[in-house]
């Protein structure tokens, strides 16, 4: 049975998995934003000068990075119901996409607020800005040139993870590759075609994120110029004289 | 209650066998790739890289349904061991690869050129000047990645090797109580990522102390 017709078969596939690829996609983006909006409290927890609370979040980040993303998922699936919460698949995959999201990116967004130099902060307080402007003007621009390169890496890896959710039954692409090849047995065409699938969203994202590690490490004062601010809401050049 | 956290925790065996192993052929198999991305010609360069962007490119499970159920179309028929340790071999290659790429930029320009003075040939160089500083440098990476691969390796359960996550879930459907079964097996994997690390910074001192050099 030794064939080469998958050399060219695979391309027949894609139509069938491409329902899949915008599950993925819808995966990715809910977990991600959902994970970065808890990473960033857990990276401000982690700062907490309270030790309970700091000891708390530094366990939560942990778990998060610690554990397989898989177990995650089966925790999340087949774990709740023990506590009487039955959530469905595409619930389930998401809040353990979303944790493991939290913890790798408490810990990058940690990072860049950390590289914003002490005297940022006292200046802002010496403005008498309060918190919020604080971190929204002085601190979140600074920070963000550091943490946005590796949150798009992050990304990139939870949108390859979403092939996980396929294991409690999520009908994203390994999920629908998986129907596909139990019924026509052609499992190398079909997986050549899902990889294929995840490759032009993977390989763009790569050159994405090479671009913006350049352009954000690389020269300091020009690339804060002109990439934060593109990336910040509400923050403007001041009015020259 | 005991036999079954021991029965759980035996599926450690495979996860550790297939993590280490894994991580042996790649730290071993990426320095000739590492010929390749810093060959003088263009093209090789090239083959390198999309060698490198389409094997991290693609998710891990992918490959491994490739390389499991994926050949049989091609008349070939792996054990789920054999096609777990090709498949994180195969990755873990791509990764090492890239992490000693990053480690030879940090190299600075003045030692091959110091080396050149004291006309070293070209073995001594890399063997006495070269290579204790890359290994210096890419060590930490190294054991992220090693503790990386020991998380992806839960992923050879999906194809029936008894790891510790495949073990959880025969566990879960005899006894139910998931939460605790995941639970128990996610803390091994916790416990299991601390020795890496602790290994890591004592050789990653031990390399500093030895070449204590800017």
């Amino acid at each position: 049975m030794n064939d080469f017709s998958w050399l060219y078969t695979w391309p027949q596939y894609i139509p069938q998995l491409l329902p899949g690829l915008w599950v993925a996609i819808l995966m990715t983006v809910i977990a991600c934003v959902g994970g970065y909006l808890l990473g960033f409290f857990l990276a401000l927890l982690v700062e907490s000068p309270v030790r309970l609370v700091h000891h708390a979040a530094i366990v939560i980040v942990e778990l998060g990075r610690g554990v397989p993303i898989l177990v995650l998922l089966y925790v999340f699936y087949q774990g709740l119901p023990q506590l009487g919460v039955l959530l469905d698949p595409g619930t389930a995959a998401i809040a353990g996409l979303m944790f493991s999201a939290a913890g790798y990116s408490s810990e990058m967004i940690r990072a860049g607020l950390n590289a914003v130099p002490k005297g940022q902060v006292e200046a802002a307080n010496s403005l008498s800005l309060s918190t919020i402007d604080r971190y929204r003007f002085i601190v979140i621009p600074q920070a963000a040139r550091i943490s946005i390169p590796p949150l798009v890496n992050l990304t990139i890896i939870i949108f390859q993870a979403t092939s996980l959710a396929t294991v409690i039954t999520v009908p994203e692409i390994m999920q629908r590759a998986d129907v596909i090849g139990s019924v026509t047995f052609q499992y190398m065409s079909v997986y050549l075609a899902a990889g294929v699938l995840y490759l032009c969203i993977t390989i763009p994202g790569a050159v994405l994120s090479g671009y913006l590690e350049k352009r954000l490490g690389g020269g300091r004062r020009a690339s804060r110029r002109r990439t934060v601010k593109a990336f910040i809401p509400g923050v403007r050049e001041p009015q020259s004289a | 209650m005991l036999d079954v956290l021991g029965y759980i925790a035996l599926g450690a065996t495979w996860t550790i066998a297939l993590t280490l192993g894994s991580a042996a052929i790649g730290i071993v198999l990426a320095v000739p790739l590492l010929g390749l991305a810093r060959s003088r010609f263009r093209v090789v360069r090239g083959i390198y890289s999309s060698i490198v962007h389409v094997i991290r490119g693609v998710p891990t499970l992918v490959w491994l349904f490739l390389t499991f159920f994926g050949v049989g179309q091609l008349g070939i028929t792996l054990t789920p061991v054999a096609a777990s340790l090709l498949t994180l071999s195969v990755i873990a290659t791509a990764y090492m690869a890239e992490i000693y790429r990053g480690g030879m930029q940090a190299i600075p320009a003045g030692q091959w050129e110091a080396a050149g003075a004291l006309n070293l040939g070209r073995f001594a160089t890399l063997r006495d000047i070269i290579c204790p500083q890359l290994f210096r440098a890419v060590s930490p990476s190294i054991a992220t990645q090693v503790i990386g691969l020991l998380k992806d390796s839960a992923l050879v359960s999906t194809v029936g090797v008894t790891d510790l996550v495949f073990r959880a879930g025969v566990m879960t459907q005899y006894h139910a109580h998931g939460l605790f079964m995941f639970g128990f097996a996610g803390l091994i994997y916790l416990l299991l990522s601390i020795p890496v690390a602790v290994f890591s910074r004592s050789i990653h001192a031990r390399i500093t102390r030895k070449y204590a050099i800017a």
